[in-house]
């Protein structure tokens, strides 16, 4: 099966076409805002972090916006610094560099204040759009695709319908021969035990426990309670009682295939099929991790309703709780309300969701794209200094 | 899994429904568990998407969704009573579970 996308000279595909603008740093935060603001084509990160971090902090933090900058749905990419951050424009943009891509830099200190800033970058932007006009989609297999996987704002009907649902979409595209992103670690607790049994090997089982248990631990560790934040409020006004009730829902947006590889926050797979990526349960952070890992298009389950969608590639939202999908009409791109109603099978709707990630990887709009939003925030691991 | 029905039953080894409709204190509800047809009667009203006991659970006891244990009973839960927060705790993601 194919879709229409792009490839790129490094042989990478992509569904959107985007300039991407970074701020190195929450300080450069507000221009690059400004140089992308009503430039059609061009989007920038919501990036508040960039300064005074260390160690692996520093090093996830970079890791993120170099995957966004790396991300194949991104055409090319102007970093926007001001000039003595920690992690740098210059670097920031040599990194990504190295993908084949136009990469810029510009620093707000160097370029002598924001205003000279904004239309320096304003004209960047623009020779990039030019080009970026000229590329052209073409018929790609489906098998080169990378699909994250979400839930956000769960109830009763994300574990009855809309994840089984997403589940069945899950396999439909392992079995093309593409990749699905499985993550959110801490809703996995509870319902670990049937993933670790689906792993291509013990070894590959026995990470998915290891995650587990250093997440359990280093709640304990910190003194905190999971369940203050998790089952959320939400979770249980609409029925979830427990983190294991909520997990055993979670874990249905996986399907059913081999699990081939555990992977950190914001990394690549290195294997096609069936991949759990180590991240919180938090939907942005998760998000963005799975984006810089190289993801081109995701989907996200959710009962009570959530706007969610990412700078640089299609989040299609599902819900299976038909008031919300009423309610909620401008942000929810599938109902299946119909499966909790007994009156559509899981594997319909899955066909459903399965076409449908091919015409929005095709170029359809996603209602959350449609809608402008654009949703950023890094997995922060360390205090700022 | 209990078609059209007002509430429903995920895996066989279940020991809790899910009420796909709000369903008020009193009512009959009709469902299929292990192949064959049951009716309970609610000693509670159980709001949309909440889940209620298939049969009576005693106190200290697993709570079975999804084929899996979510939770134990911190009371005796009679069948057709609500199974929520306040008679169910997790075992999983508390501080004092090292």
């Amino acid at each position: 099966m194919e879709f229409m996308g792009y490839r790129r000279a490094d042989g990478k595909v992509a569904v959107r076409n985007h300039v991407l603008v970074i701020p190195s740093v929450v300080c450069s935060q507000g221009a690059a805002e400004a140089i992308t603001r009503n430039v059609k084509g061009t989007v920038y990160l919501p990036n508040v972090f960039g300064c005074a971090q260390v160690g692996p902090d520093r090093e996830q933090t970079k890791r993120s916006l170099v995957g966004f900058g790396t991300n194949p749905n991104v055409y090319a990419v102007l970093v926007v610094g001001n000039g003595c951050e920690t992690i740098g424009a210059k670097e920031l943009a040599g990194a990504i560099q190295s993908s084949d891509k136009r990469v810029e830099y510009i620093e707000i200190q160097d370029e002598g204040g924001t205003k000279k800033t904004i239309a320096r970058g304003r004209k960047i932007v623009k020779e990039m759009l030019a080009d970026a006009a000229k590329v052209q989609r073409r018929p790609i297999p489906v098998s080169e695709l990378i699909l994250g996987t979400e839930c956000g704002g769960s109830d009763y009907t994300s574990g009855l319908g809309s994840n089984p649902s997403v589940g069945a979409a899950s396999d439909l595209m392992v079995e093309a021969g593409g990749t699905v992103i499985l993550s959110e670690t801490t809703e996995l607790i509870g319902a670990e035990h049937l993933l670790a049994r689906r792993a291509r090997t013990s070894e590959i089982g026995k990470q998915v426990l290891d995650l587990i248990a250093w997440w359990e631990k280093e709640a304990i560790r910190t003194g905190q309670d999971i369940r203050g934040a998790n089952p959320a409020p939400g979770n249980i006004a609409g029925g979830i009682t427990t983190l294991e009730e909520k997990s055993l829902g979670c874990i249905y947006k996986g399907g059913t295939t081999t699990l081939e590889e555990v992977i950190p926050y914001a990394f690549a797979p290195s294997k096609r099929g069936l991949i759990l990526m180590d991240t919180p349960g938090h939907d942005i952070d998760q998000l963005t991790g799975m984006m810089a890992g190289g993801c081109q298009i995701a989907v996200f389950t959710t009962g009570r309703g959530t706007p969610t969608g990412s700078p640089i590639a299609p989040v299609i939202k599902i819900s299976a709780n038909a008031e919300t999908c009423r309610k909620m009409r401008d942000n929810i791109d599938i109902n299946v309300s119909q499966v909790v109603q007994g009156k559509e099978t899981v594997k319909a709707a899955g066909k459903r969701i399965f076409e449908e990630i091919v015409a929005v990887a095709s170029g359809k709009l996603t209602k959350a794209e449609k809608l402008g939003q654009r949703d950023f925030s890094i997995f922060k691991i360390g205090l700022n200094f | 899994m209990a078609q059209k029905s007002k509430a429903i039953v995920i895996n066989e080894n279940d020991n809790v429904a899910t009420a796909t409709v709000p369903l008020k204190i009193g009512t009959t509800v009709s469902l299929t568990t292990q192949g064959l047809s049951e009716k309970i009667k609610l000693l509670s009203s159980i709001p949309m998407g909440h889940k209620f006991a298939l049969v009576a659970i005693p106190r200290g006891s697993d709570v079975i969704k999804y084929g899996e244990a979510i939770g134990q009973t911190t009371a005796p839960i009679a069948k057709g009573e609500h199974v929520h927060v306040h008679n169910v705790i997790g075992h999983r993601g508390r501080k004092e579970c090292a």
